[in-house]
């Protein structure tokens, strides 16, 4: 036995029948997905970024109230929901699954909380700034395309990301599921976090109205 | 039972770790919001603002999605390439910079 596991030992992580990263493949899965969707909207910032460096005559529209206290109001919304969700994983963990769900209800909330604040945010550029994604008064058509396409994009993320945790939250509460499917749910709430992360200060802290 | 907690217990952070690194995240999130009203130039508030979102993305990652307390394997498969993609995107903002002055009339 003794030699069994010496031998295994000195054989390399590569050679097959170990999992190499000690993460089951749910979880390395996910994290593939989440690399190439940072792409995604690394590349569409970046494009962002382009045209906003390259145009001095770009637009300022976001008024200290309420665009930028929305926006702020929002990235404390989704920092707290990835708290929330962590405290799932660690209830999830010490196999407390009422405890979990409950967590996972708040994070839903806070997540649902973005949304309808920045829908109205949505609709406060529509109606009062006349900003769609093809035009708006400042004769910056740009603006309007990055700025729905990139917090459109996002905004789907969080949908998607509302709609996963629900089913999540349902059966963890029936008892079903594992610890690490939450922690995979937990892995792509905190995506959609980080990309907020990006997302404020590049589109609405460049573009506030000093 | 209590082996398996134990050994969650040992290798991931505590709650009140998590709850500083929340708190860390709002207060960079409110230094980005104080910066954004400061007169300075496209570039180095641009600079500025990326810098801080990168210290709390590596928050993020490192703490909220666990990747400090992962195999380095699993770091090392999946970053590298990501930042490199990432840094070949940003040759090109150098451009960006120049249009303005090569506009006609200018």
């Amino acid at each position: 036995m003794s030699t069994q596991v010496t031998a295994a030992a000195r054989t390399s992580l590569w050679e097959g029948g170990r999992s190499p990263y000690a993460t089951n493949s749910k979880k390395f899965g996910m994290w593939l997905f989440i690399i190439s969707d940072a792409l995604t909207f690394s590349a569409l910032l970046f494009a962002y970024t382009y045209s906003r460096v390259s145009n001095p005559d770009w637009p300022t529209p976001f008024h200290f109230n309420p665009s930028i206290i929305f926006s702020s109001v929002m990235t404390f919304a989704l920092l707290t929901s990835s708290l929330t969700m962590v405290m799932a994983v660690h209830a999830m963990n010490n196999g407390n699954r009422t405890a979990a769900g409950r967590w996972i209800l708040a994070t839903m909330a806070a997540g649902a909380t973005f949304v309808g604040l920045h829908m109205t945010e949505w609709m406060n550029l529509i109606n009062h700034e006349h900003v769609t994604a093809a035009s708006n008064p400042w004769g910056v058509p740009l603006f309007g395309a990055t700025f729905f396409g990139i917090t459109g994009l996002h905004m789907t993320h969080v949908v998607i990301g509302i709609i996963y945790l629900g089913i999540i939250c349902q059966a963890v509460m029936r008892g079903k599921f594992k610890a690490e499917d939450v922690e995979v749910a937990g892995l792509y709430w905190h995506f959609v976090d980080l990309v907020w992360m990006f997302v404020f200060p590049l589109v609405y802290l460049m573009s506030a109205k000093i | 039972m209590s082996t398996h907690v134990e050994e969650i217990h040992a290798h991931g952070p505590s709650i009140p770790t998590f709850a500083k690194i929340w708190i860390a995240l709002l207060a960079l999130t409110a230094i980005e919001v104080f910066l954004a009203y400061e007169q300075v130039p496209t570039l180095i508030m641009l600079t500025a603002l990326i810098g801080l979102s990168v210290v709390k993305a590596a928050l993020i990652i490192g703490y909220f999605m666990h990747l400090k307390f992962e195999r380095l394997s699993l770091f090392l498969t999946l970053f590298p390439m990501l930042i490199f993609c990432i840094l070949l995107m940003l040759i090109f903002l150098g451009d960006a910079t120049r249009l303005p002055n090569m506009r006609p009339g200018l």
